[in-house]
């Protein structure tokens, strides 16, 4: 499947992958009311690291044999088998956070969403087709390909 | 940092905060340490002290929250006692030291090339659509063969030395800016693009860093009074040979990249051990002379078995016709010649802005001492410092010269925004750095495309210029002067330009 890389040679740490992750993850789509009505700053379901010079995107890697579905209590985290995207059913999440101990990328956050859980996690934005984060990556610092397994 | 600055800040940075989304990019960007968050408040400010004007924070913030003035001159106005006068005085007096600056001469002498028109083709010559017709612009670079025939033997004895021509598919190239000076990923950009286009690159003083060789073949490679980089290899990896005597920003001095710049990378490829200052001395200490010069000539095409073309480069001085005469002479292929507004990592100020003269009326010069003296057929020039934009190169090729190296206009194109602090090895922008968090910023892959694109436009536009004059080859347009007029230029200028003024007929 097609999955978003880093290329962390040339991340240069403007975290405007998380600025365009959070946009497109809003209900408004707008960058303004994301952040100043939605309240959105901070739910970023991609996490840039840093370790100066170094910084890199870290976002789920959408595992063949995800440990977050393994261990999601309530059924709301799942695999869709026709795209192989990892995503949550918001309406069934309980917020147990299993999801959150169990991903070994740290990839998935604790958040809310209208007083209700919501792990936040990168769902490849398969609601809109091309993942923000790499359409709106200044350097290409992130690309959405598919790669053989081990490449 | 003195107690007391006796000068205000030179910019000012304005934060509309209604557009402000906190998410730091500008705080991580800028190069400066002139965007600052205070996390515990959760405030975002400035230290507008430390501004450049670099545009980098402006240009990555994704709200458009940001703007940066030039801060109202406090000062009282004076005509003669200009701010920059007071703030390099200032400066000094903090300091002791010489000003530094990067980039070309900033100052407002005339330019020749915003005096020059062109011609173009009416009723009685046709013009030429470019898009519908061959337009060519590959220009080849070289020694030309003299006549033949004269003298018995002669033919073979000059195929023995015979240097190949070159050919380029546009009339420009990069001009040289070192690996060191600039980081690897801008000199990447040039490289790649360089070989994409069909043109040259310049390795300037600094040597070719070893997994660059794949794109050799589009390299000028510069011999610099430092001798930094050169072996055989090298010499004989590339296509063109430069000697470089001179540079437009700084005639007559040499160089100095500090030790904080000479990473391991950079020392490897130059030879010289890491974190030493690489010092280029004024002159060439072997070349005192025209016939000093003709040695080294020929000591580099010996080296490379007169298999490279050997160019040499000097800033374009008083006296800048006889002493390309002598070049001319001394054996060379190539004269590259580099007028005032040509740039530079660093200079100091007084030298970048009062020394050497416009590229313009160099060319014109120089054109026609070697037609004087029957010999600009042998030789190719090119001609270097400013080159704003086609039109300029159009001018510059119908005054006199055979190609153009740009490098001022190829960093703006990978982002530059002529703050010209190169000099301070900050550059928010990934070019005139060496520290690996600010050079990662310019993806080569990107740099490339857009310096490609830039070529492609500018030749584009070359070709359409071409057209309406009615000319099918770049070969027609050199040297013809006819095809140029100048507006608000005295007699003096007219004739060391060779062109009549504007409103003139043939």
């Amino acid at each position: 499947m097609k999955k978003v890389y880093a290329r962390p040679l040339w991340c240069m740490n403007c975290h405007l992958c998380e600025v365009n992750c959070i946009v497109a993850h809003s209900r408004s789509r707008d960058l303004f009311r994301a952040y100043k009505r939605e309240n959105l700053r901070g739910t970023a379901r991609v996490i840039v690291e840093e370790r100066l010079p170094l910084s890199v995107a870290v976002q789920c890697r959408h595992c063949d044999d995800p440990a977050c579905v393994a261990g999601c209590i309530s059924g709301a985290m799942v695999k869709d088998p026709a795209t192989g995207i990892v995503y949550c059913q918001e309406d069934k999440c309980v917020g147990c956070w299993t999801c959150v101990a169990a991903c070994p990328y740290g990839a998935i956050q604790p958040g809310e969403k209208n007083g209700r859980p919501l792990p936040l996690k990168c769902d490849l934005c398969r609601e809109t087709g091309e993942p923000a984060c790499v359409a709106g990556c200044p350097n290409r610092a992130l690309v959405w390909e598919e790669r053989r397994a081990g490449a | 940092m003195p107690a007391l600055s006796l000068m205000p800040p030179e910019f000012s940075i304005v934060r509309d905060e209604n557009k402000c989304v906190k998410c730091l990019a500008c705080v991580r960007q800028c190069g400066f340490g002139a965007q600052q968050y205070d996390a515990a408040d959760d405030r975002l400010y400035t230290i507008d002290a430390n501004c450049v004007n670099c545009q980098r924070c402006v240009s990555i913030c994704p709200t458009g929250a940001l703007t940066i003035y030039k801060n109202p001159p406090p000062l009282r106005p004076h005509a003669y006692w200009t701010e920059n006068h007071l703030r390099n005085i200032a400066k000094q007096a903090e300091t002791g030291g010489v000003l530094l600056t990067g980039m070309g001469n900033d100052q407002p002498f005339p330019a020749y090339f915003d005096r020059l028109l062109l011609n173009a083709s009416q009723v009685t010559n046709p013009s030429i659509d470019p898009l519908r017709e061959p337009m060519e612009l590959r220009t080849y670079l070289g020694r030309r063969p003299e006549a033949g025939g004269m003298m018995e033997g002669r033919e073979e004895r000059q195929a023995k030395t015979r240097t190949p021509l070159v050919p380029i598919e546009t009339p420009i190239m990069f001009s040289a800016m070192s690996y060191g000076s600039i980081s690897h990923e801008a000199f990447t950009s040039l490289a790649r693009a360089a070989k994409e286009f069909g043109t040259m690159f310049n390795t300037g003083e600094g040597g070719l860093p070893g997994d660059l060789y794949d794109y050799a073949d589009h390299a000028v490679v510069q011999v610099a009074s430092g001798r930094f980089g050169v072996h055989a290899d090298y010499l004989n990896a590339g296509r063109i040979v430069e000697i470089k005597i001179g540079q437009g920003a700084k005639p007559g001095i040499g160089g100095h990249l500090p030790g904080e710049k000479i990473t391991a990378a950079v020392a490897a490829t130059r030879m010289i051990p890491e974190g030493t200052d690489a010092l280029s001395p004024a002159p060439h200490h072997d070349i005192y002379s025209i016939e000093d010069l003709k040695q080294l000539i020929f000591t580099l095409k010996e080296a490379t078995r007169y298999q490279k073309p050997v160019s040499v480069k000097i800033s374009a001085v008083h006296n800048v016709a006889a002493i390309a005469s002598g070049i001319a002479r001394a054996g060379a292929d190539i004269i590259a010649i580099d007028g005032f507004r040509g740039g530079t990592g660093a200079a100091p100020t007084m030298i970048r802005d009062h020394v050497g003269i416009p590229i313009e009326l160099a060319i014109a010069a120089v054109d026609q001492r070697l037609r004087d003296e029957g010999i600009r057929n042998q030789i190719s020039l090119v001609a270097a410092g400013g080159f704003r934009s086609s039109a300029d190169v159009v001018k510059a090729i119908a005054l006199g010269a055979d190609a153009v190296y740009i490098a001022t206009a190829a960093l703006i194109a990978l982002g530059c925004h002529l703050c010209q602090k190169c000099y301070t090895g900050k550059c928010s922008w990934g070019i005139a750095t060496q520290d690996p968090y600010r050079s990662r910023r310019l993806n080569p892959e990107i740099g490339a495309e857009r310096l490609y694109n830039l070529l492609r436009g500018w030749s584009h536009e070359i070709k359409e210029m071409l057209g309406g004059m009615g000319i099918n080859s770049i070969e027609s347009l050199r040297g013809n002067r006819l095809h140029l007029r100048g507006v608000g230029l005295n007699e003096v200028e007219l004739k060391l330009l060779g062109v009549k003024h504007a409103g003139e007929a043939m």
